[in-house]
């Protein structure tokens, strides 16, 4: 393919990718609470909206201490379980792994209605921690997949000599194992930090009457109609991923996590 | 005491035996009947090996020979099937690696690269929580060792490879260990710097007394750097002694040709029973026990003459290699190769296809098992 | 360290908790689920257990048919769309520098994270009459007048297009970065031009992945449950929009429960045909 061509193929795609969220900004930006674009006038008015505003500030803080918490636990699930996989040879754990993946390759609507009707029947239903768990064990995945890949690209042989040197297991794992896996850790902190913080129906479906989360808040008031809030809190959230992504990038491997091969050394 | 160098390694000294070791051996490493099964693969088959204190031994042997696991398993990082492992009488063949006091030089080097060189150094003193001060005098102390001062507080990435060798070495001294290990220590390095680490390495032994097992497949490193050659071939011991020893001497046929270049020859009895090698008779030769048998030729220790000579092979050049120093002649005699190697001045001139008359020097051939 | 099977009970002893965690949480929700679509429906909300089979006789009538018609059509289509255009994108992607990689990397996993609800709120601005793309076709003086591009069937396609080609090029980013340069610098010396070389060494060589990214986008397109919504006329609603509404409005929870395991069973199927497709690939490697 020609330069020219290849050039053209990705400017379409990056269009593609960005013109919905371009005319978001735009909107964003709207002197006047109408939805227009070009946007008529200039104002950050929507975006201190966004923390002015009780219930949106509410749902924001909802939406941050979920994703904190949430993203915690399912890295609390997943680092010993993968620690448990990469240190001892027991085949039979790895259906473990696969529970552990499923929820996230299955439509998400199934994990959220077997929550509900496991919340409805226990008695739980509408109580704030029963998203935390919810979130923890739907993006549980997402810490399982990036702590798999980093033990997988401990070598071996580091442990092996840090016992000949005289540690003993746990001081093995707390000076050598954890310093290595810490930036696969905070990659899958971060991925499952992101997408809780974005998740609709799981959070809906176990929480929503009693809880409003941001998506949540924008799918009520777009049920009502537009309010240009929709629009500051959506640049926000992407600009909050792009962020995150790109300290992952910055400070960890981010195409190894995605699958490439390690970085050259220089 | 360590050893004053190979060359004083007579037989007689050898401080090694093969087969049955007597257990009351208080001081050193012992192997008794150490066997090691992956599955139906037997890596190590009931090793017998006893190494006293203070001596440098090289295990060395074709890959898949089971060297490095039986390095694994006085490192503990491997358990034996069977037998038992002892370091001065004590039986650690159960004991974990981390409460064995040993220090190990892994084939990748194994340094951690969260950790700065002098970090790296400390690991061992720092995991027993010994004092800051006590770590920053060793790991200076260690430095000084190995010629590296001021390094400690590199990163490990940015060092040369070299550099990376002497930093594993110095890390696995740490604390003084009673068993040093290394498994294939200096095969990530090039040809020359590798020579210069062998001498090094064994110096850095000799100086410090410390009893010490390397693995290598590189005969030219066992023969630069160790007090007794293990060869090994498909789990079991082929032979221990010295490299001297190994090589005027090989136990069999294995060891001979792993070890050098050599000729291997069939040999004959005549009714008058005198030792036939293709279809001469050689004199001083004494004649072979039983059977068939193989004898073993050093190519420097095969002459070359005139053709028809007294005692001498006729035999056809077929190539030779002129390397200035020393000129490697190929030779046909009756369908069998030779190769002889002789200096420019101890050879007559002959070229491809000339008649050469070959003699063997019956003093320094080995008669082997065939 | 020995890596071995575990030899003490406490060596065990780092897999309770997330054991645990997913057995209470995911298993049994799941076996919760699979209960209550078998239960009766009572009126006003609610549901007392039984074991009768009338929420899966429901399935068979017109309606639910065409609903799952209309999904798997849907989805396929929305594969086939992100497959066309993610792999010739993913790799070329693979051959630029790691910086642009990075950076491209970055914008498809923002794009990736977002929610379907915001999705389809920037969609549906892009697709008003008031602040969409209309008025700059308008302003260029391609179009009379702005017009509203949804709600419609093309509207939920490209969104849910949207929504899935970040996870199309990173499902094909590894096996496209692991490609072997060498095969189509092999091919171009041999004569082929880079798009010859594209078509007769790349694709043939993944296609047992491009097929295995199918399924996978296909699975992704069914678990969409608010784009047709936003986006669609009722007759555009899927099997998981179904699923919602029954649960959430309809409060009928048998029903919504019959269709997802209903929903889970296509899925399992369909990931069942993935991993034979990956086994070939093994097979043929």
């Amino acid at each position: 393919m020609s330069l020219f061509l290849r050039r053209f193929y990705f400017v379409l795609v990056g269009l593609f990718l960005s013109a919905p969220l371009i005319v978001v900004a735009g909107v964003s930006v709207n002197a006047r609470q109408t939805l227009a674009f070009p946007p008529q006038g200039f104002s950050l008015a929507w975006y201190v909206e966004i923390f002015a505003d009780t219930g949106w500030r509410n749902a924001l803080f909802a939406s941050l201490t979920l994703a904190t918490l949430s993203a915690a636990l399912a890295v609390a699930i997943a680092l010993p379980l993968s620690w448990f996989l990469w240190r001892r040879i027991a085949p039979w754990a790895n259906i473990f792994q696969l529970l552990g993946i499923a929820p996230f390759t299955l439509p998400p609507v199934i994990t959220a209605l077997g929550l509900l009707t496991f919340w409805a029947t226990t008695g739980f239903y509408g109580q704030p921690w029963t998203a935390v768990i919810s979130h923890a064990i739907f993006f549980v995945t997402l810490p399982l997949v990036t702590l798999s890949l980093g033990f997988s690209a401990i070598d071996r042989s580091l442990v092996e000599a840090a016992a000949t040197m005289g540690a003993a297991d746990r001081t093995i794992f707390r000076t050598v194992v954890l310093p290595l896996i810490t930036p696969y850790l905070v990659s899958g902190y971060a991925f499952a930090f992101v997408l809780s913080l974005n998740e609709y129906i799981v959070a809906y479906m176990t929480v929503g009457f009693t809880m409003e989360t941001l998506p949540i808040k924008i799918f009520n008031a777009l049920r009502y109609g537009y309010t240009p809030t929709m629009a500051s809190v959506t640049v926000l959230f992407v600009v909050l991923a792009a962020v995150i992504y790109s300290l992952i990038a910055r400070y960890g491997d981010l195409l190894k996590l995605l699958g490439a091969n390690s970085e050259e050394k220089p | 005491m360590p050893e004053s160098g190979r060359a004083g390694s007579l037989p007689s000294r050898i401080p090694l035996r093969r087969g049955k070791t007597n257990g009351d051996t208080m001081s050193g490493l012992t192997l008794n009947s150490v066997r090691k099964d992956f599955g139906s693969f037997t890596a190590v088959n009931d090793v017998q090996l006893n190494v006293p204190h203070g001596t440098f031994v090289c295990m060395l042997g074709p890959s898949g020979c089971g060297k490095t696991t039986l390095l694994r398993m006085i490192a503990g990082l491997d358990l034996p099937t069977s037998g038992e492992i002892r370091l001065d009488g004590e039986d650690i063949t159960a004991v974990p690696t981390h409460k064995r006091n040993l220090g190990m030089v892994f084939q990748s080097l194994a340094l951690f690269p969260h950790l700065t060189v002098g970090e790296n150094i400390a690991y061992p003193l720092r995991i027993r929580g010994a004092p800051r001060e006590e770590q920053k005098r060793r790991v200076e102390e260690l430095l000084a060792m190995i010629h590296l001062p001021g390094y400690a507080d590199r990163p490990v990435a940015k060092l040369s490879g070299g550099q990376r060798q002497r930093v594993a070495i110095a890390r696995a001294l740490t604390r003084s260990p009673k068993l040093f290990l290394l498994d294939e220590p200096l095969s990530a390095l090039d040809a020359k710097l590798r020579e210069a680490m062998q001498v090094e390495l064994r110096q850095l032994q000799q100086q410090l007394g410390i009893t010490t097992i390397v693995v290598t497949h590189d005969q030219r490193e066992a023969m630069t750097m160790a007090d007794t050659v293990v060869v090994m071939n498909q789990g079991e011991i082929r032979q221990a002694a010295s490299p001297i020893e190994i090589y005027r001497r090989p136990a069999d046929t294995f060891v001979a040709d792993f070890i050098g270049s050599t000729n291997l020859i069939d040999m004959d009895t005549d009714s008058t029973g005198r030792a036939i090698v293709l279809g001469q008779a050689i004199a001083g030769l004494s004649a072979p026990r039983s059977g068939k048998t193989i004898l073993s030729v050093r190519p420097e220790d095969v002459h070359l003459t005139a053709p028809g000579s007294e005692g001498a092979i006729t035999g056809t050049v077929t190539f030779v290699r002129d390397l200035g120093g020393t000129i490697e002649t190929f030779i046909d005699c009756s369908g069998k190769p030779l190769i002889a190697v002789s200096t420019p001045r101890a050879r007559p001139e002959v070229s491809v296809g000339q008649p050469v008359g070959v003699v063997l020097d019956p003093g320094v051939c080995v008669v082997l098992d065939r | 360290m020995r890596r071995e099977a575990p030899q003490k009970l406490t060596d065990y002893a780092p897999l309770a908790f997330p054991a645990i965690m997913l057995t209470v949480f995911f298993v049994i929700p799941f076996g919760t689920m699979i209960a209550v679509s078998f239960f009766q429906r009572q009126q006003g909300g609610f549901y007392t257990p039984a074991f009768v089979l009338s929420n899966y006789e429901r399935f068979a009538s017109l309606f639910f048919a065409n609903v799952l018609g209309f999904s798997l059509t849907l989805a396929v289509l929305v594969a086939i769309c992100c497959v066309a255009i993610g792999v010739p994108f993913t790799y070329l992607l693979t051959r630029m520098s790691r910086r642009a990689q990075i950076v491209w990397m970055v914008a498809l996993l923002s794009v990736l994270s977002l929610s379907e609800v915001i999705i389809g709120f920037a969609w549906s601005t892009l697709f008003s009459r008031t602040a969409g793309i209309t008025n700059l076709l308008v302003a260029l003086g391609l179009m009379q007048k702005a017009v509203a591009l949804s709600p419609g069937f093309p509207a939920v396609l490209t969104a849910m297009v949207y929504q899935a080609l970040p996870y199309t090029i990173l499902v094909l980013y590894p096996a496209l970065v692991r490609l072997d340069p060498t095969l189509t610098e092999a091919a171009r010396t041999l004569g082929a031009s880079p798009l010859r070389a594209f078509f007769t060494v790349v694709v043939p060589a993944l296609r047992a992945t491009i097929l295995a990214t199918l399924i996978m986008v296909f699975i992704f397109a069914l678990g969409s449950y608010l784009l047709p919504q936003i986006l669609g006329r009722p007759q555009h609603w899927t099997l998981s929009v179904l699923i919602t509404d029954q649960a959430i409005y309809q409060s009928n929870m048998p029903f919504a429960a019959a269709m997802a395991v209903f929903l889970v069973l296509v899925t399992l199927a369909l990931v069942t045909l993935t991993l034979f497709a990956g086994r070939k690939r093994e097979a043929a490697a």
